[in-house]
């Protein structure tokens, strides 16, 4: 075939884009690729097809799709953490004249696609699958208000994270860094596929981030059970409501900057371009306008989370109810007001530069006021020591450290010291494992036997608690040391064999966070073994106080078989110490929306439009555009989108939940 | 408040409060002002009415941000009440983030050069 039309057929994608040179990704890719057949296969050979796709793939019920962001998420964690165990090991190695085990080209992708990955493929799926699966059970409704576009948002994650994912085998990601800054990311210095691979992952990842965040919006303000005022919400809805605000607010932001860099990488214009006019600081602003608010988006649940289990587990109502909702509040609007520290050696003066040092630090206030609240609600409780409280006391100590050193950074002349340096890398780890991951945790055992109807296997939850503690203490303390003493991020190799010792006790930290997710995973499978075990019928085993406790675990698809009716904060403990009675006659036929597939076509379609431009295949980028309309507005055509449960399958489900109750006392 | 726990359902097919629907003379109102508020902008640049440049770009913008009022309230329906004010306090927030995003962008950019040499050092160095 003539050279044009394989450049027609397949773009600038040939044999030479596949990564055979690299020894690593060419032993990673059999093992992920004997992996991938082993599972499809056993999928198959199970007959089990059949029943994801109609059970799972095409759910619209919020708790499934809350159920996937978790196992996305997972799944995810191992990608990105073997990419810190690289970059650990690498420079642990590459010390005294060694160059260590990755060349320049690998180990580049390797700390952008690490940065990539843990935050939009890790931490946003853990945190909206929480928030899908809980937020409608805790006020009390049914489903989320757009159930279909839940799902298809969930597919376009999906996507978005089947993107990166392939540039590790077919050609090759970003050696920018995760935000991709130009001058660097234009096409001038990266004219490779890696930026592009970021571009389209992001863009297509962030439709489904930004949809997730209105539906869940327009939840929590229109299909709160009755009685439950605003300041009557949980107050994990509080602040999945404001992330949620941030999201909508700050991811349009995200996709314009990509949009624009798109357009200098794809049509010549010139916006972040070193001449002709464009302005690569210009680029800087803009991604940390939307930045900044994402730690926010990432740690307001968190806290949510903490705040709920804080309650639980200490037997008292939160501990300043409105102040911890006015807080949040204050977080979000100061949130968008702090993005410049980011940047404060990119050379403004001393008057913007103090202005957002100041506006940073006193965001120290409302986050220093909710710990006092966490305090202060365990103080004379009885506080029980099982392990979503063991992550949450975790985090109280860990997420102070980082606070301070994040007050620490905030103060420019510091910054100028320590900008870029690993201070930098410690803090922000510091605060988004500290706070994010196990806020995700705490999160994870708490409600995972509302999910599953029991409960996670303590032993080894335990011991995958004290070596990701262990571990994360002895991987990031070096690195403020280090980060005092002047290394920079992003370093392959080293001159001063004086540093090498930090390196290595780093190395070994990041060994013992790699047992502690071992454990973790064993802890899942256990947990799956002895299920009869540690099975909880009642359906609030934590003696818990919101209205996800109020259900059965698992709930019922249609959550509540009578929408309750809040009088209190609190409403479940409220409910219990009133003495509630299970209503046990008079059920009616519950109306629910019908599973459709066209969330995951749409989202396939959107994915091999991304693929196409990214390797400027321009027919199937074209195709699988006017594939998406077509689809889209054949789907407005689907007129069987709700069904109802009729009364008998009410009935049944209530009363074996009746049985398992009168069994359990 | 209700202590009645099958009383919730008599809400659920009821959901228009605080919803206004437009009758035709309001959509027309805002048809009419929008064309005309669209008109003008277009005549000030084909006729070259006002004497520089920058004028009537920031005159086309100031009528771009009237067209935006025009469109929320004959449109978008939107007025304090509506959505038991959400759609108030939405518009507040946003608009709020918009002149951070924006005025805050503009400081910092045109700030960017603080640190830089001064101009009349820089020539000396050639």
């Amino acid at each position: 075939m003539s050279p044009d039309l394989l450049k027609l057929i397949f773009g600038r994608l040939g044999l030479e884009s596949l990564p055979l040179h690299e020894p690593i990704v060419v032993g990673t890719f059999v093992v992920v690729a004997l992996g991938g057949a082993a599972l499809l296969g056993g999928l198959t050979y199970f007959r089990l097809w059949g029943y994801l796709w109609r059970e799972w793939f095409t759910t619209v019920d919020h708790k499934r799709i809350g159920i996937m962001y978790m196992i996305l998420g997972i799944v995810m964690l191992l990608r990105g953490f073997a990419d810190a165990l690289m970059m650990r090991g690498q420079q642990a190695l590459a010390f005294g004249g060694s160059e260590g085990y990755l060349n320049a080209h690998h180990y580049d992708q390797v700390f952008t696609a690490h940065g990539v990955i843990m935050i939009f493929f890790v931490a946003m799926p853990l945190v909206t699958g929480l928030m899908n699966y809980v937020v409608p059970l805790q006020i009390g409704a049914r489903d989320v208000s757009f159930p279909f576009l839940n799902n298809f948002s969930f597919w376009m994650t999906v996507g978005g994270a089947v993107l990166v994912m392939a540039s590790l085998f077919i050609g090759e990601f970003a050696r920018t860094g995760w935000l991709a800054y130009p001058p660097l990311s234009n096409i001038g210095y990266s004219p490779d596929v890696g930026v592009d691979y970021y571009i389209w992952a992001l863009q297509v990842a962030g439709v489904g981030t930004t949809l997730s965040g209105i539906n869940l919006i327009c939840t929590i303000v229109k299909l709160r059970c009755p009685g439950m005022s605003m300041m009557k919400m949980p107050v994990f809805t509080w602040t999945s409501l404001c992330t949620n605000v941030l999201i909508v607010a700050s991811f349009p932001v995200l996709t314009v900057v990509l949009a624009l860099l798109s357009l200098d990488r794809y049509v010549g214009t010139n916006f972040f371009t070193n001449d002709f006019g464009g302005s690569p600081m210009m680029y800087v602003n803009l991604i940390w306008i939307w930045g900044h608010p994402e730690v926010y988006i990432l740690v307001l649940p968190a806290f949510g989370i903490f705040s709920e289990v804080t309650s639980t587990f200490s037997g008292k109502r939160l501990f300043g109810y409105t102040s911890m909702v006015y807080a949040t509040v204050v977080i979000t609007i100061l949130s968008y007001l702090v993005w410049l520290h980011h940047f404060f050696t990119m050379g403004s003066g001393a008057s913007v530069n103090s202005f957002f040092g100041i506006t940073t630090m006193i965001i120290s206030i409302p986050t220093g006021a909710k710990m006092f609240n966490w305090l202060f609600t365990m103080y004379r409780g009885r506080i029980r020591y099982e392990l979503p409280m063991m992550w949450t006391i975790a985090f109280m100590l860990t997420f102070v450290i980082g606070g301070m050193t994040g007050v620490l950074l905030a103060v420019p002349p510091a910054d100028f010291v320590l900008h870029n340096s690993l201070f930098l890398i410690a803090h922000f780890h510091n605060v988004i494992i500290g706070g994010v991951v196990f806020g995700a945790f705490a999160g994870i055992t708490y409600w995972f036997p509302k999910a599953f109807g029991f409960r996670l296997d303590p032993f080894w939850g335990k011991l995958s608690f004290w070596f990701w503690v262990s571990g994360f203490y002895l991987a990031f303390m070096p690195l403020y040391v280090l980060g005092l003493m002047g290394v920079t991020r992003r370093l392959r190799v080293f001159d001063d064999p004086s540093l090498q010792i930090w390196f290595v006790i780093a190395a070994i930290g990041a060994g013992l966070v790699a047992l502690g997710i071992g454990c973790m995973l064993v802890q899942f499978a256990v947990s799956f073994l002895r299920r009869e075990q540690l099975k909880d019928v009642t359906g609030d085993p934590w003696d818990a106080r919101t209205l996800e406790w109020a259900t059965s675990s698992p709930p019922p698809d249609y959550n509540f078989a009578f929408t309750p009716v809040v009088h209190d904060n609190d409403a479940w403990w409220d409910m219990k110490k009133r003495g509630y009675q299970r209503p046990l006659t008079g059920f009616r036929p519950i109306h629910m929306p019908s599973s459709t597939g066209t969330g995951i076509i749409l989202a396939g379609l959107a994915t091999a439009m991304g693929f196409g431009l990214i390797w400027y295949i321009w027919w199937l980028a074209a195709a699988s555009f006017i594939a998406m309309l077509a689809v889209g507005i054949g789907h407005t055509f689907n007129y069987h989108r709700d069904f109802d449960i009729p009364v008998d399958d009410v009935v049944r489900t209530e009363d074996s939940r009746t049985k398992l109750l009168a069994g359990a006392k | 408040m209700n202590t009645d726990t099958h009383a919730a359902h008599a809400d659920d097919h009821h959901h228009d409060e605080g919803h206004a629907h437009g009758s035709l003379s309001t959509y027309m109102l805002g048809f009419v002002l929008s064309v005309v508020l669209t008109a003008i902008p277009f005549w000030l640049v084909m006729s070259g009415a006002l004497p520089s440049k920058q004028v009537t770009a920031l005159v086309i913008m100031a009528f771009a941000v009237v067209q935006i009022v025009v469109h929320m309230i004959y449109f978008l329906h939107m007025n304090t009440r509506s959505e038991n004010g959400w759609s108030m306090m939405a518009l507040i927030f946003t608009i709020v983030m918009v002149v951070i995003a924006l005025s805050g962008s503009l400081w910092v950019m045109n700030h960017l050069n603080s640190n830089m040499m001064p101009i009349h050092q820089m020539t000396g160095m050639k």
